[in-house]
């Protein structure tokens, strides 16, 4: 089933948590709502479900107006960020709870509701734990559970509230992998919240970027992340270098220094946000050239398969922090030392024009 | 060599175990003295004025022996008392549970208009002297108060009478059950019911299969606590019940004049079976509240901040 939301408002008080927000689910995607807690995301999630009332807006389930119907009616499997799973009824209870509180007329046997149970809990891999409750399990299997329970209702629309925010980093990755693959054998539309970009690059068909309740991007995770629409986008998928500076021909002026750029929309002495990812940077340690941005060595980590080079801004750039990702053998080519001047030359440079909102970009 | 490491590992092990009692561990504890004397004044502030009266009325109840204490229990109007209290407690229980539950209910589960001002409201009947609240239901429904002549005119009587007793003690005992569950339902927070909704059951269903068990037993402590207030109140009672015998005296009231008449044994053997239904009241309640504790501990566990 599709999911259109048009023109979605919502505040709380004085804080307005989506502004204006239009989207398009199509059916049997799986698609990430991704951005910094506060951006609106799991808000958006709930008023799909109709656990929260948008201010202004329609949900369009199917392509119908959903927004007057209720909760039970929609037919959205929920999957809460601390799952909450019924803590005094077994797993087997939980994920039969459902198909028993359906009205007589339709609710299926208790013979059927059996059968159905064992499939889900099976499916999740985890049939052996249908006699234990909640409090026995891990964190990894109530997850697992909560996903059984809400797929029981056999749901139009599966949404899942960061559904690996509280599990360790093994675990989640684990689950990640796990949930990629039961979206390919079940192909139910799917949205899910996350703040953890990797996450949603590695998981979702299509990635939506929010900030501050508004959405930044849509796209593939290859789109999103190789050609970021918004210098928020740019600066929160992946580690970034920032350069604050002015236009100048054919180069962006950061204090007395300056780095070439290849942009040629922007006019003359604008200013602007130049980023370039830590593998984009290289080093010059001849102090004759004058190309680039002056700073000095701070750190460098050389474990793993390339290494990390931490600087501080000297010139123009005083008080910034850059970060510089070369291979091993670079390094000892250029034998960096910690305190020495070095000039960062960017081999791309991704130039924004900076605009009076301000730049939203979080580490 | 290595027996020598063994027993090294094996007194930090001991070490260990002793450090998780604070008390014990020199680095936290204070000096002995110190220690003794509080605990000496402790004990004997809880020996004078908890232990002492409570053996007392036991002691003087049945000073004139046995005989003389179920008799003072048989007599027709200490029963009449017991069965008037009884009642009393058996409306106002009840009524309180279901206002407890669905007051609990909307504070915790419901964002709403004026939610702190029924929360103060809830707690009115603790900041108010219970012989205050027996004048006000006085003035409300007494022959001269604002429904005097229309009670009088359909012949009801409220103060004087049982629906008086029932509803003072409705007052006085309005906030135990909500007041108990307020802070756990909290606790819970709303998720399990918005899963429930999700999943179909309608609010009914979502209360009866998921909210009700989960507050089960700080429910059950909550009309403890009521019933126990219930049977105990004397003032508000006092003022609205006229103290007439074999009518309208409760428990409380027959021990007050039972004692102003110098009946000592008959009035202490009344008030002991106040006291044994006290005790009775605690032992429960120090069960209940231990599942409580594990109910709320249960709530919180498993979720990080």
């Amino acid at each position: 089933m599709s999911i259109q939301v048009h023109n979605i408002q919502k505040r709380f008080g004085s804080f307005t948590a989506l502004d204006n927000v239009s989207l398009d689910f199509p059916s049997g995607e799986l698609v990430a709502l991704l951005g910094p807690s506060g951006c609106g995301k799991t808000t958006l999630l709930r008023i799909i479900a109709g656990l929260e009332q948008a201010d202004a807006g329609n949900v369009l389930l199917d392509g119908e107006d959903a927004s007057a119907t209720h909760v039970r009616e929609r037919q959205v499997g929920f999957v809460f960020q601390h799952y909450a799973l019924f803590k005094h009824m077994t797993v087997f209870d939980n994920v039969a709870f459902g198909m028993r509180m359906k009205p007589r007329n339709v609710r299926p046997g208790e013979a059927q509701i059996k059968k159905k149970v064992h499939d889900l809990l099976n499916l999740v891999q985890l049939d052996w734990l249908a006699d234990r409750f909640p409090a026995q399990l891990s964190g990894g299997q109530r997850q697992r559970i909560a996903l059984a329970r809400a797929l029981a209702v056999e749901p139009r629309v599966l949404l899942l509230d960061e559904p690996f925010g509280a599990l360790d980093a093994k675990v989640r990755k684990e689950l990640r992998r796990w949930l990629r693959k039961l979206h390919d054998e079940l192909h139910i539309t799917s949205i899910f919240v996350t703040h953890d970009q990797e996450e949603a690059l590695e998981v979702a068909d299509r990635v939506v970027l929010m900030d501050h309740g508004k959405v930044e991007q849509v796209g593939t995770p290859e789109e999103v992340y190789g050609h970021p629409a918004t210098p928020f986008v740019y600066g929160f998928l992946g580690s970034v270098n920032l350069f604050h500076g002015r236009i100048d021909e054919n180069q962006v002026r950061v204090g007395e220094d300056a780095v070439p750029h290849d942009n040629r929309v922007l006019s003359q002495g604008s200013e602007v946000y130049a980023f370039a990812r830590p593998h984009e940077l290289e080093i010059v340690t001849d102090p004759t050239s004058t190309a680039g941005i002056k700073a000095k060595v701070n750190r460098v980590l050389s474990f793993g398969v390339s290494a990390r080079v931490e600087l501080d801004g000297v010139n123009g750039a005083t008080g910034q922090h850059f970060e510089v990702e070369i291979e091993q053998a670079r390094v000892k080519e250029l034998a960096l030392v910690a305190g020495q001047i070095v000039r960062l030359l960017p081999s791309r440079l991704k130039v924004f024009e900076r605009s009076d909102a301000g730049l939203g970009v979080r580490r | 060599m290595s027996s020598s490491a063994f027993a090294v590992r094996f007194e930090a092990a001991g070490w260990k175990s002793e450090s998780t009692r604070f008390e014990r561990n020199i680095a936290t504890s204070e000096s002995k003295w110190v220690k003794w004397s509080i605990i000496g004044v402790a004990l004997s502030f809880f020996t004078l004025f908890l232990l002492m009266p409570l053996l007392a009325v036991f002691v003087e109840a049945l000073r004139k022996g046995f005989g003389v204490y179920f008799a003072a229990l048989v007599e027709a109007e200490a029963l009449h008392a017991i069965q008037l209290t009884l009642i009393a407690a058996a409306i106002s229980v009840p009524l309180n549970l279901v206002f407890g539950v669905a007051a609990a209910w909307a504070i915790a589960k419901f964002d709403f208009r004026g939610k702190q001002l029924l929360i103060t409201l809830i707690d009115l009947p603790f900041s108010v002297s219970p012989v205050i609240v027996g004048l006000c239901y006085v003035l409300v429904f007494g022959a001269n108060g604002w429904f005097g002549a229309w009670l009088i005119e359909h012949d009801m009587k409220v103060i004087f009478a049982v629906p008086g007793i029932v509803l003072a003690s409705v007052f006085v005992t309005f906030p135990f059950v909500a007041r108990e569950l307020i802070p756990l339902m909290q606790a819970q927070g709303r998720e399990e019911e918005e899963a429930a909704i999700v999943l179909g059951a309608n609010g009914w269903q979502a209360f009866w299969y998921v909210t009700l068990p989960n507050i089960k037993w700080g429910l059950l402590y909550g009309v403890i606590l009521c019933n126990a207030r219930a049977m105990g109140e004397f003032g508000a009672v006092s003022v609205v019940s006229g103290k007439i015998r074999g009518e309208t005296n409760t428990m409380p009231l027959h021990v007050e004049i039972l004692y102003n008449e110098y009946q000592f044994a008959a009035a202490f053997a009344v008030a002991s079976l106040l006291a044994l239904l006290a005790l009775v009241t605690l032992v429960i309640k120090t069960l209940v509240e231990h599942r409580v504790e594990q109910a709320l501990k249960q709530s919180t566990e498993g979720v990080p901040s």
